[in-house]
This record gives structure tokens, sequence and C-alpha cells, in this order.
């Protein structure tokens, strides 16, 4: 008989099972031997204030929902750290896939959050365009996106091996080529363009990150495994790099393994951050592995390192890290990081019927945002909290705003958009289909 | 019920025979027109879609091909034959034996700006993409507020009458003419493999492109039989006739070719219609025949049962109704999963099958 590890078991590691950690829960630095922190105070007293934003919209999200206003709302609560760190390491020139919960990535990349009450509020089932944010839409079939990823990985290849042999004088078909219909579908970072979401350009690079002093972390330290180190001096040959996220239950996918040897097998460049909240719905992680996720990145052929994801220093280092080394032309990287989903799958879950109270009391004391107020204190005082608190408060009260404004799509607009090259059998659907409606407005 | 003889194929060589690498001799039916020689010599329907790779990916460097064994070794039937050498690997990609990898690695490509254009090695093996292409690739567009485009062409070479083994005979087209977001082509002479695979990759919307493999070494010109060159979503009228239509397309366009020239020897007077497209179904064209028939028999490999025979019947019924003089027959496969190769002749609609269901059309 196959024992499968007890749920209860599993979400109570002791401290060295959180992977990279670089601040601790109380708010103290911590050193890693592989990782150094990448945030000095400013870094980290925005990533505070996006935090705190996320959790409030998140929790405005919930009560709209409970109040009909959404159809359905998909909480992130407990997993800031993991999505706002793993964001701000991106560049605006990288790509990246989200999978349903990231709307805190989302809003970092400066899609308005109003866009994703779009989606759940039952207007559109996407809605954003991609090149707008470099953010794909809202994949709800578990692990397809991871594909997607690697095959815009290998398109970022393909670029710079058609500027390559184009040669130098060539070099920039690519850009070119961007500039072109073709291309449309890429470009036009916008971050932080729409003032609602000006909350300052991505940490990631900055030089002042690296030498100046950093509230946390040591010296870069490279001993280790290999490919193992923050890679400061290896140089992009790729202009981009791409980031897919995925859960612990789309890591028994197919496609999430498909992608896998994918990535392998091209050297893509593509960052897995798989987001290990412990419970796809009321499955626990321990029925998904036998063994922490981060180690079948091995199997494939690439480093897998886990992550406390509740800790947004480490996370970020981590992902900083990966995306480097997928820059650099080292291939993929699986990132798991380790938290908690501390509300409900979706609004319409019940986690009382399969979660053990005790577990979320323990993950409580581990929460994200707690720990970086700890950490800021010394160096912030009261009123600065008040401040990110109101304005946080005020960004969830416009949300509400926004939302409930909302105003439904015109009846045929599901015609719209089903193919470029729109069919006489849909133009002649559509037609029928107004017919009929008006045939009732006599 | 009286014993019935079994006509012979006017034609020679065209359902008994599986598929052979040896080249058919040119079929008869073939596009009647003058064209340039080069366009005008006859060549296989293998070759003819892989010039249409070529020359498409020589007009357009977006267009990548991916799939398993299309690089080295050419595709298993040949088809990529030589454009990896011409192209290279970057452009003419080995891929991992991982069917949802292949469409889903497609998608994020053309989210990049590619022109993917994918093989499935055999029409059995497209269901471990079945999801990405139901889920993903026919509804990225409109996800995405009309944002993305996904040019994609995914070629799937399928029917039966090679004598293979299980999964290497089937007809699936039905699931995805079913699914709004795809257009799906398929065609049955070697111009029109030419021209409708280029319209495919041309096009911006995903295309799967089911290839008739019994067909692959049948011959004829590459030059359009029409000037210009017929529109992708259009059927064509390739045999005219005034007492029934058969409305056929990919492997069966042949069979009921066949039948049409053994029913003309008997003095009936057959039509015969190549749908090309699958999604959407050229309407005009195929009520336009049925009106001045009057009869009409769809043919297809795949199960009848729910299969593109049954929207065929229904809407034909609906828009011709008092122009019917029998109704729309179905001759196709049986509800029965595609039998071991020994048994394929039984089941697949052969020429004695399609005059059976016209006769029974006369029968009304």
């Amino acid at each position: 008989m196959v024992r499968y590890v007890a749920s209860d078991e599993l979400s109570d590691p002791p401290p060295a099972e959180h992977g990279v950690r670089l601040l601790n829960p109380d708010g103290t630095p911590r050193a890693h031997p592989e990782f150094d922190a990448l945030l000095d105070v400013e870094d980290l007293k925005s990533c505070y204030g996006a935090m705190l934003r996320a959790r409030h919209l998140d929790d405005a999200a919930t009560t709209l929902q409970r109040q009909g206003e959404l159809a359905l709302w998909i909480p992130l609560r407990g997993q800031e750290a993991a999505q706002v760190g793993s964001v701000r390491a991106a560049a605006p020139a990288d790509f990246l896939f989200p999978s349903y919960r990231e709307h805190a990535v989302a809003w970092e990349r400066g899609l308005p959050p109003v866009e994703v009450m779009r989606l759940l509020r039952g207007i559109t089932h996407g809605g954003w365009d991609p090149a707008a944010y470099n953010l794909a839409n809202y994949a709800l079939v578990l692990a397809t996106q991871t594909l997607h990823a690697v095959g815009y990985a290998l398109g970022i290849q393909l670029d710079a091996e058609r500027a390559r042999s184009a040669g130098p004088g060539m070099a920039a078909v690519a850009t070119v080529a961007a500039a072109t219909e073709g291309r449309a579908n890429i470009g036009r970072p916008t971050i932080g363009s729409d003032p609602e979401n000006a909350r300052g350009a991505p940490a990631r690079g900055h030089p002042e990150n690296i030498v100046g002093p950093p509230i946390v972390g040591r010296p870069t330290n490279t001993v280790g495994l290999p490919n193992v180190g923050r890679p400061t001096n290896l140089g992009d040959v790729l202009d981009a790099a791409v980031v897919v996220y995925l859960g612990d239950g789309a890591m028994s996918q197919g496609d999430a393994n498909e992608a896998f040897v994918w990535a392998a097998s091209f050297n893509a460049p593509v960052v897995f951050f798989c987001t290990n909240n412990q419970w796809a719905i009321s499955t626990p992680a321990a029925r998904q592995a036998r063994v922490p996720l981060a180690e079948r990145a091995a199997g494939f052929g690439f480093p897998g390192v886990r992550v406390d994801g509740n800790d947004v220093v480490a996370v970020h280092a981590v992902t900083t890290w990966a995306l480097e080394r997928a820059r650099a032309g080292a291939g993929p990287t699986l990132i798991e990081a380790y938290t908690y989903r501390m509300g409900p799958h979706t609004t319409s879950d019940d986690p009382t019927r399969y979660q053990p109270a005790e577990a979320l009391d323990r993950w409580r004391a581990l929460d994200p945002i707690d720990r970086v107020a700890r950490a800021l204190a010394p160096v912030c005082d009261p009123g600065w909290f008040d401040e990110r608190l109101a304005e946080a408060r005020a960004t969830a009260t416009r949300l509400r705003a926004q939302t409930l404004a909302l105003a439904d799509p015109p009846p045929d607009a599901f015609f719209d958009e089903v193919l470029v090259t729109e069919t006489d059998e849909g133009r002649a659907q559509r037609a029928a289909f107004r017919e009929y409606r008006e045939s009732f407005q006599v | 019920m009286s014993m019935r003889t079994l006509r012979p194929a006017a034609v020679p060589g065209t359902i008994a025979a599986p598929v052979s690498p040896a080249p058919a001799p040119a079929a008869a039916g073939a596009p009647e027109h003058a064209a340039a020689e080069d366009a005008a010599r006859p060549v296989a329907l293998a070759k003819a879609l892989g010039a249409a790779l070529r020359d498409a990916m020589a007009a357009d460097e977006r267009i990548v091909l991916l799939g398993e064994d299309v690089g080295r070794l050419g595709g298993v039937f040949r088809v990529t034959d030589g454009l990896q050498r011409e192209f290279g690997e970057a452009r003419v990609i080995d891929s991992p034996l991982s069917e949802s990898g292949i469409v889903g690695a497609a998608i994020g490509l053309a989210m990049r700006g590619y022109r993917p254009v994918c093989e499935i090695q055999f029409d059995g093996f497209v269901y471990p993409a079945f999801d990405q292409i139901v889920t993903q690739l026919s509804r990225l567009r409109q996800r995405s507020g009309g944002a993305l485009r996904m040019p994609v062409t995914i070629r799937i070479p399928y029917g039966g009458g090679i004598g293979a083994v299980e999964h290497h005979s089937e007809s699936p087209e039905a699931y995805f003419a079913h699914t709004p977001g795809l257009r799906v082509l398929t065609p049955s002479t070697a111009a029109d493999g030419y021209l409708l695979l280029r319209q495919a990759v041309a096009c911006d919307d995903p295309v799967i492109f089911f290839e008739p493999k019994r067909r692959y070494w049948e011959r004829g010109p590459l030059t359009p039989a029409e000037d210009p060159p017929l529109p992708m979503e259009r059927a064509r009228v390739t045999r005219p006739g005034s007492d029934v239509t058969l409305l056929a397309y990919g492997p069966t366009v042949r069979t009921c070719l066949d039948a049409a020239a053994a029913a003309a020897a008997e003095g009936r007077s057959v039509e015969v219609v190549d749908l090309r497209s699958l999604a959407p179904l050229d309407w005009p064209t195929m009520t336009a025949s049925l009106r001045r028939t009057g009869r009409a028999v769809v043919v297809h490999e795949a199960p009848v049962v729910a299969g593109l025979g049954a929207e065929i019947a229904a809407r034909l019924t609906e828009e011709c109704f008092y122009h019917l003089e029998a109704p729309v027959g179905r001759v196709g496969g049986y509800h029965v999963p595609y039998p071991p190769a020994r048994l394929e002749k039984e089941y697949l609609p052969d020429l004695d099958r399609v005059l059976d269901a016209v006769d029974r059309a006369f029968g009304h």
C-alpha cells in the first residue's frame, strides 16, 4: 500500500525546508551561501506598498464577489511576496505568463486592477493586450501556459539567431520585424504608464541595488552548486527572458512536464516559477509529489531552487538570478516558491472541509507582509506605515467604484474576434442573432 | 434481397490498392488547363505540399516548422524532405516526442511574432495536442480581446487505406470543424495541396490542415485549377453533373470521381463537389449544386454518426427542402473504431457504397 503523507504533516516543515531565505519571519536579515539580497531599503519599502495594496485589492474583490458583483474571485492571500518578489525581478522586455491567481503580478506589470475584475465579473475571458504589458492572459487550464512560455522563449532565441545570421549590418532585423505587422503581438512595454499604476521602475538590475548598502545579505558568493550563484558578469546574449507561473497542482500535468523537456532540450530562456501553496483545491501537495517539487528539475537537466515564498527579498534574489541566467543563455530554471494558500481556492471553495485550522495559524505567523513590516520598522516611522495603509485602502476603494461602474458587453459581443478572417458563416450567425433579438422589440 | 454485382472502377488503381511509394500514374480528372511547363508537370501531392512549405519559408522568414522527425528525416512521409538542409535547424525544428508541446510551443512562437507550421505525424496522435488546440489555440484571439493573432498551421496526415496499424488511419476532422476559432482545410489534389497550404500558412488564424495520406503519391500539376486561384473557403465543382451531387473531401474525392465515371457509363450524370474547406463549409456552392441536381450524398471516411455529413445533410435540408427529390444521403465509416488493416477495405467507403447510396437517392 502506498502511504501518502498527510497534509498536516506536510504543511509544517522545519524552517530549513522553506528553502532560500534572506529575511527571517521576525524581520531580521539572514545570510545564504548562494544568494544575496538585491533589494535596498527603498526597494523594500516599495515592495511593502505593493504587497499591502495587493492584499487590500484582493480583499475588496472577495467582498465584491460576496455581494454578487463578481462571478468568482481567486484570492491570492498569502502569496503577495511570491508574486511581488518575482515580478519585480523581471525586466520590462521579459515576458510573463501567469496562471490565474497572479493578480499582484499583473498589477505590478501595470495592468489596471479593474482589468482583472472584468474577467471575473464575466465581461471577458481575458481582455488585455498581452503585448501592452508583456503579460499573457490568464490560463485556466492547468499548465497549458508553460508550453506557450517555452514557445515564446524559443522565439526569443530565434530572434537572436536571425540577428546573428544576418550579420552586423543586419543586426537590427529582429527589431525591424518587431516594428512591422508580424510582430504586432510584442513590444510596447508600458509599465508604469498608467498613473493608477505608477509604482516606480522595476527593481531589477539597478546598480544601486548591488553596490548600495543592502538591508540584508552579504557579498556575492558563487561557491556551491554548479550554475548556482549570482552571475553578475555573465552579460546578456538574449534581449529578454520568460517567466511562467504554475502551481503545485499543475506540476502533475503532462503539459508542465513536456514544457520542462522542451525547455531543457532547447536550453530555452524560461524561468518556471512554481508557487507551491500546498493546496490544489482540496488536494494536498503530498498527493502531487513525494519529493520537494524543486528537485524535479534535476531529472530534466536544469537547476531547481526552493525559495521561501513568504520572503519577498529571497524570491526577488532567486528570480533575478534565474532570469539573468536565462538571458545569459544558460537555460531554464525551476523555482519552487514555498508558501501557503491562506484563503480558499476560489470564493466557491470551503477549505474548512479539508484544511487543518492549525496549519492556517502556523502560516499566519509567517505572513509575508508582516515580515517586511518588521524589517522596515527600525527605519520607517509609524506615520509612513499609516500612509501605506491609507494608500492601499484608497486603491481598494477606487477598484470597488470602478468595478461597480463596469458596463456589460453588448449582447452580440461573443461573436467578436473569434477569427481574424471572419467567415460568412460567422457574419450570418451574428445577423440572425440580432434579427432574433430585435423581433422582440416591436 | 437479390445478389448484386460489384461495379468495376472506371479509373484503375484508385481505391483497392494501398498507397505505395511508387508514383501512381497521373490522376485522371486533374485540372485540365494549359499552364507553364514546370507547373503543369505532374507532381505527387506529398511533393506539392513540400514545395508549398519551401516557397512559403523562402518568402517569409517568420515561418518555422516543428514536428517529430520533420528535419533530418524529412518527415515519415517525406513531405518536409530537404527543408532543414535548406533553412537550417533553427527554422525546421525536430521536436521532442510531445504533441501537446508541438502545438503549445507553436502558440508561444506565434505570440512572439512567428508563423509556425506544425506536423502531427499521424491523425491518431493529435489527441495529446487536442487540449492545446481546443482550449488554447482556437481561443487565444478572443481571449485577448482581438489583440493576438494565431497564425499557426497544423498539418495532419489523415485517413485510411494504407494498411497501417491502429491510430494511423483515422479521420478526426469533425472534432476540429466543431470547434469555433479554427479553420479546417483538406486538399484532394496536388494543385490544391500547394495552393491550400500556401493559403493556410498565410492565414492569420489557426488552420488544421488534413492531408489525405493515401493520396500522397497521386500526381497532378501544381498549377491552380482556376485563375485567379480559388479562395481557401470555397468548394469546387470538380465534375459537373445534373442528376445527383456527391459531396466529398480529401481522400473520398477520388472515390467519388471514380463513382461518377462508373455511373456515367450507366447513363447517370453525377456532379462531384470537392469541399476543400471543412470549417467554414461553403454553403453557397453546395446549395447551388443541390438545387441543380435535387439529390445529394455526402461521402467521408469518418464515422457517419455525428460526423460532418450530419451537419451537411441537416443544413442542406433546411436550406433546400423544396428542391430535394430525396433525403440527403450519407456514406462513411461505421460507428466502430477504425478496423485492423485486413478489414479496412470493408470499412472504407468505396465506389460501390457510393453508387449504392446514389441508387437509393433515386429510389424515392
